[in-house]
């Protein structure tokens, strides 16, 4: 029987659970024994000019080794934004601040110490003065460039995508309805349970070793490379235990290099941890969009035309934040066949944290913006939302659809998605308890929301098609060891990786080893991020075990004196024998023990691939109140061909609760200064289990022929997929008392203020919505 | 100062900054690194111990304060190489993924249970609310903490899955 398609546990939680992973906090590696302790001084204000910094008081703290600022690391390299050619070039980010700090948190100085103890003592005698500009923090006011964050540039907009001369004035010709509303999709923290950290050590052959948590250490040699001018073979990055990530630890950013850069300036080991303060301030946040949609159609629901026009926050430097608009404008039109649809982004700078990837990263953004859209096309033309769905869902294909905005989706069945999570819900019966609530004139009402989702999953970029390259060795000792260039901290991957290689292999998946994260022993690897995992890098271990049987097969044709033609793996065995003698053979561990036998092998794919799917969420809002509770999701995920049931739903269930915290609670805030009012766990309405319900997962699975093990990505889907049908689940518990549209999160204030502006003035409290006939 | 008390039914006694947090203590003095620093509000769960057998924060408690009492931590749960019956739901039931706040909430999981050994799903949410999880969504682990208290060692076959 096939270990594919089963629910193995996890082979890597033993350790999890009683001694703990072991992460960058709790290396233990004679490298670095006696390390300083580095920590940051960071600007307490969003937008100042920084007029002088006067170390004296904190080089004469107790354990102060030295202080450094912007002067001190003159010789580091410039940070240019993101996306060369795309993103605005004078938009240059220094180590540490150096003529201006523009987001609060934004490192000023390091003071590096003995003790850690000492260090948060020390970092608040180094005295800064700071001549404080105006923030820059609502959108417009940054569009209207009348405070610039970066002089030189000549504007805050940091990049365009189309622009709104482009845009057809006649697109809504002939639309017998017309709905255009504005909303945020709000800043979300990240906020992975461990936060960011380092340690670096260099040898005496001028090597640096680097232990950082991240989602790819290629990724991060790469940028220690090129931020401290070294060669690629004197860089080692290892990757410890990584306590979630969530897209917001790919690469190094300027805290890992510096810490680096320190242990070579004080020739010993140093490390930092950050507080969890420092994280919410200074790890790159998510998200971050205003959308501006406009949908119209005729009134039996056929949908005619889209305009999607965003504006991306993309915080006070470009990192990839700045150009995630260009996958929210790729997936704007999502699973559905819309003859007419345009959209276009500006992506512009403000005084607060850079805005990065945050699962999802561009995608839940447009299904977000889409799917409201679709619930305010529906209220105007008082049609069941998901019947206006279906009636505008693409049909089945199996071959390749090209959508208008250059989307090339592999497969899809959509209507089938929605008609699962409809059953599956019981949507008729919810229909109808909702219609009782609101007939009985209820305190506490109904809400459905319905969110049709399609997303895309392991892309490529400009240096070509999606790769990811993995070697498979099998040990005299009938164990083996897979090495892979993706990097899991959380999903799984030393079982998922030995359950594939355990198939072709008859290996049990107990005797693998797989290994991650060690530049030296895994140079070339994409990291784990964009879903990427399984379909390239589980398919490169695949074809790898695949031709360590090929090689096998030489070896034991020799030692079976027989045509290797002749041989048989038979993997209840792990042995090969000759056909027609099964007494002849030999097991595939022997033939490791004269010569080493491993294969490496770099899987590529045509390109990438479009999970879909679609989330029914069920919320009870107490209109007297405002406060709405979830009380059910139901979610048909269709990735593809499922390897572990028990991994991809975990990914599910926790995509679904970051998905629904962002409907329902999250969201990072800053006061007109700048000031960020979320900055501890006390603050930043971080998700627990008491605002969730447990979640209802049916399953559909759709091959892909992108890869042999016909798997897509699962890892973001849950959120993508999640927040629109929470938003609008939200909205349809007080549909019937006139509201339209109540921003994310979606608190019991806000809930409330709909509700009041709705029965006073029929029109909606935040923005506006029109319609026209 | 001194402090003297028991770690996983070790008499200890150490000389300790009358600062030090027990979380430190356990981590950096006694070597013990399952439980974790994830915030510094006493928010989010991931150093959680057993003292005198109830969950506490391990960061709000001063090692100092823990003198003569008997702390507990996720080495100390089981015996060598095995799993306390709460560790194992965990794992069967995949109610961990990157395991940071793990350690933290399986000790708020025997500390609930000790308290309520027969909790609803809504006992157990309220009951780990002040323990954090960022990967699982939760779902998993409220499965988890509920086999345990049915007694459900074995590896599960029970899911989730609605067969729509």
């Amino acid at each position: 029987m096939s270990i594919l398609g089963t629910r193995v546990l996890r082979t890597e939680d033993p350790r999890f659970l009683t001694t703990g992973g072991v992460y960058t906090e709790d290396v233990t590696d004679e490298q670095l024994a006696g390390a300083c302790h580095v920590f940051f001084v960071r600007s307490p204000v969003a937008h100042a000019r920084i007029s002088g910094i006067d170390k004296t008081a904190a080089l004469g703290a107790p354990g102060v080794l030295a202080v450094y600022t912007a002067d001190d690391v003159i010789e580091l390299p410039l940070i240019d934004p993101l996306a060369a050619g795309l993103t605005n070039a004078k938009m240059t980010r220094t180590m540490l601040a150096s003529d201006k700090a523009r987001f609060v948190g934004e490192p000023v100085a390091v003071v590096v110490t003995e003790d850690p103890y000492q260090g948060e003592d020390a970092i608040e005698l180094v005295d800064v003065d700071y001549e404080v500009l105006p923030a820059v923090v609502d959108l417009d006011d940054a569009l209207g460039d009348g405070e610039l964050l970066f002089e030189d540039a000549g504007t805050n907009v940091v990049a365009t995508f189309g622009d709104s001369a482009s845009l057809k004035q006649d697109l809504f010709d002939g639309c017998e309805a017309v709905v255009t509303h504005t909303f945020m999709n709000q800043r979300l923290a990240p906020a992975p349970m461990e936060s960011r950290a380092a340690a670096a050590a260099w040898g005496e052959d001028g090597r640096l070793t680097c232990w950082v948590p991240n989602q790819g250490a290629q990724g991060v040699r790469d940028d220690m490379v090129k931020y401290l001018k070294l060669d690629e073979g004197q860089v080692r990055v290892i990757t410890p235990d990584v306590g979630g990530a969530f897209g917001a630890k790919f690469g190094a950013d300027p805290e890992h290099v510096l810490v680096a850069w320190v242990a070579k300036q004080l020739g010993r080991p140093a490390r930092w941890t950050e507080t969890r303060f420092e994280n919410l301030v200074a790890m790159t946040h998510g998200r971050a969009q205003r959308h501006t949609i406009t949908i119209g159609g005729s009134k039996d629901g056929d949908v005619r035309a889209y305009r999607l026009e965003v504006i991306q926050d993309s915080g006070a430097y470009a990192r990839i934040g700045a150009i995630l608009p260009t996958l929210t404008i790729l997936m704007a039109s999502g699973p559905y066949d819309i003859p007419n649809a345009e959209a276009i982004a500006t992506a512009v700078a403000t005084s607060t944290t850079p805005i990065g990837a945050y699962r999802g990263a561009g995608r839940p953004e447009a299904t977000a913006a889409l799917e409201r859209a679709f619930d305010l096309f529906a209220a105007e033309i008082g049609m069941d939302p998901a019947e206006v769905r279906r009636r505008n869902l693409l049909k089945k294909f199996t071959e390749p659809h090209q959508t208008s905005f250059g989307a090339l989706y592999d497969s899809g069945d959509y209507e089938a998605a929605l008609d699962k999570a409809l059953e599956a819900a019981g949507y008729a019966e919810l229909r109808a308890e909702q219609a009782r609530r609101r007939a009985n004139g209820d305190v506490t009402q109904l809400g459905i929301g319905v969110a049709c989702y399609v997303e895309i999953t392991g892309g490529g970029d400009e240096s070509g098609p999606p790769s990811e390259n993995a070697t498979v060795e099998v040990h005299p000792d009938g164990t083996a060891t897979i090495l892979t260039g993706t990097s899991p901290h959380g999903q799984g991957h030393s079982t998922a990786w030995a359950m594939i290689a355990s198939e072709e292999l008859g290996i049990p998946i107990e005797n693998f080893t797989v290994k991650w994260g060690d530049t030296d022993l895994i140079p070339e690897g994409g990291g784990t991020g964009g879903s990427r995992s399984l379909q390239q890098g589980g398919a490169a271990v695949q074809q790898a075990s695949k031709e360590l049987i090929d090689v096998a097969r030489e070896r034991a044709a020799a030692a079976l004196e027989a045509n290797a033609s002749d041989l048989r793996f038979d993997p209840s065995r792990s042995a090969f024998a000759v056909a027609g003698d099964p007494e002849a053979s030999v097991p595939l561990a022997d033939l490791a023990k004269d010569e080493r036998l491993f294969v490496h092998s770099i899987f590529a794919a045509p390109g990438a691939t479009f999970p879909f799917g679609t989330h029914i969420a069920v919320a009870d809002v107490d209109t007297e109140t405002g406060k709405a509770v979830l009380s059910r999701v139901i979610t048909v995920d269709d990735a593809g061909i499922v390897l572990n049931p028990l991994l991809a739903e975990g990914q599910r269930h926790g995509g679904i609760a970051q998905g629904a915290a962002q409907a329902l609670l999250e969201e990072v805030v800053y006061d007109a200064e700048g000031n960020p009012l979320t900055a501890s766990f006390a603050d930043y309405p971080f998700v627990s289990a008491t605002e969730l319900p447990s979640f209802e997962l049916a399953s559909m699975e759709t091959p892909t022929t992108y890869n042999p093990l016909g798997a897509k990505g699962i890892g973001e889907a849950g959120s993508i997929g999640a927040t629109p049908a929470v938003q609008n689940a939200i909205v349809d518990a007080v549909a019937h008392l006139g509201v339209r549209h109540v921003e994310m999160p979606a608190t019991a204030m806000r809930i409330w203020r709909a509700l009041q502006a709705a029965k006073s003035a029929h029109s909606e409290p935040e923005s506006t919505t029109t319609g026209s006939a | 100062m001194q402090v003297e008390l028991t770690v996983n039914g070790v008499l200890r006694s150490d000389e300790v900054e009358p600062r030090l947090l027990l979380v430190h203590y356990l981590r950096e003095v006694c070597g013990l690194r399952a439980a974790n620093i994830g915030c510094d509000t006493t928010s989010c769960g991931a150093c959680t111990v057993l003292l005198d057998g109830e969950s506490v924060k391990s960061c709000t408690v001063l090692a100092a304060q823990a003198a003569g009492q008997d702390v507990v931590t996720a080495e100390g749960l089981a015996g060598d190489g095995e799993l306390h019956p709460v560790q194992q739901a965990f794992r069967n039931e995949h109610g961990l993924q990157c395991g940071f706040c793990t350690p933290g909430m399986v000790m708020a999981a025997v500390g609930l249970l000790r308290e309520n050994p027969n909790p609803t799903e809504d006992e157990v949410r309220e009951g780990l609310e002040g323990n954090l999880c960022r990967c699982t969504g939760y779902h998993n682990i409220i499965r988890a903490v509920l086999a345990a208290a049915n007694g459900a060692a074995e590896p599960a076959t029970a899911q989730a899955e609605v067969t729509a």
